[in-house]
């Protein structure tokens, strides 16, 4: 197999940079609410120079993921993260789809 | 998440068998569920089951605290009975998709490794390779050979199994031919409607790649509305 992973394989590519000698951090859809661009369950994996693969959601909120995924990669507890309706106007991190998303982000621990 | 239960994880898709991780929200504590096993926490058995027949993962709250049921199912399968040159794209394509895609043809020119590079192949009579097969409900099947010498006897088999989408390649014509033999062979009106044929949706395709978008479009339908 290659080294890189189609966004179903998300967490291969968990375990294949942690056998790299990266520190990793998965986030996963917990719940969702009106129109949400991914389904409950989808993962993203975060490494920590901030490389990523698969999605929360359609782009609009992996930034944001991103950033809290690498401030919490260092410690040993779960955050759960909710995001609502967009406002473009103040530049807000949202989705556009007018939906809600619960994710919970956590670090990958132990060898 | 502890690395071990990332291990566990990719063990149990190895193995193609389901598991549920549930995490406890507060805190991240992690339990794993193999659903055919007996599960301890007798709270779980109801919502663990249910996760895994709908293939939906949720929360649900327990005794203590709210939890997330993710459900890993083993991959979708895709049988193909015809190792003919649609049966290229469409098995390539399926992958993309995330079957684990299967090729049955006994014609060993047809069914090569060089024509479908990392692909099972199967290449013993239909009846026998499909009975090998045993598909169920997350298993598609579609005939490709336009042979009925093949496409009948895995017809048959993919008739009495719980298959979500059954598909024949054929024109109009050949597909009449074909539910008269198979209704000849027992099967009556409510079994013959379940054969897609002609197989797929109905989008002008005219290469192999186009009428594989076709029908993994038209599976894709069965599948999820």
């Amino acid at each position: 197999m290659s080294d890189t992973f189609t966004d179903d394989q998300v967490l291969e590519q968990a375990a294949a940079w942690l056998a790299g000698g990266h520190k990793v951090a998965l986030a996963t859809v917990i719940e969702t609410w009106g129109s949400a661009p991914r389904p409950v369950g989808s993962q993203l994996v975060i490494r920590d120079d901030t490389a990523f693969t698969g999605s929360v959601s359609g782009g609009c909120i992996e930034g944001d993921v991103i950033t809290r995924a690498l401030d919490l990669m260092e410690g040993d507890a779960p955050e759960i993260l909710e995001y609502g309706v967009s406002d473009a106007m103040a530049w807000e991190v949202g989705l556009a789809c007018g939906g809600r998303i619960r994710v919970l982000i956590e670090p990958v621990k132990g060898v | 998440m502890q690395r071990q239960t990332l291990d566990a994880l990719l063990r149990a898709r190895d193995e193609k068998r389901a598991v549920v991780l549930a995490t406890r929200l507060r805190d991240g504590i992690e339990k794993l569920i193999y659903p055919y096993d007996n599960i301890e926490e007798k709270w779980l058995i109801e919502p663990v089951s249910q996760v895994v027949k709908s293939d939906k993962s949720r929360t649900v709250e327990g005794p203590d605290g709210e939890w997330f049921l993710n459900v890993f199912n083993p991959p979708l399968r895709l049988i193909l009975v015809g190792a003919v040159h649609i049966a290229q794209p469409l098995a390539r394509m399926a992958g993309d998709l995330g079957y684990d895609v299967a090729v049955i043809d006994p014609r060993e020119a047809f069914a090569s490794e060089e024509r479908f590079p990392g692909v099972r192949l199967v290449r013993s009579w239909p009846d026998e390779a499909m009975a090998e097969l045993a598909p169920d409900a997350r298993t598609a099947v579609v005939t490709l050979t336009h042979d009925p010498k093949l496409d009948d006897p895995a017809l048959q088999v993919a008739l009495k199994a719980p298959c979500f989408y059954i598909g024949s390649l054929g024109s109009k014509k050949t597909h009449a031919a074909r539910l008269e033999r198979l209704t000849v062979a027992g099967f009556d009106e409510a079994a013959l409607s379940r054969i897609h044929g002609p197989v797929g949706l109905a989008i002008g395709a005219r290469s192999p790649a186009e009428i594989a978008v076709s029908i993994l479009a038209e599976m894709t339908a069965r599948l999820r509305t």
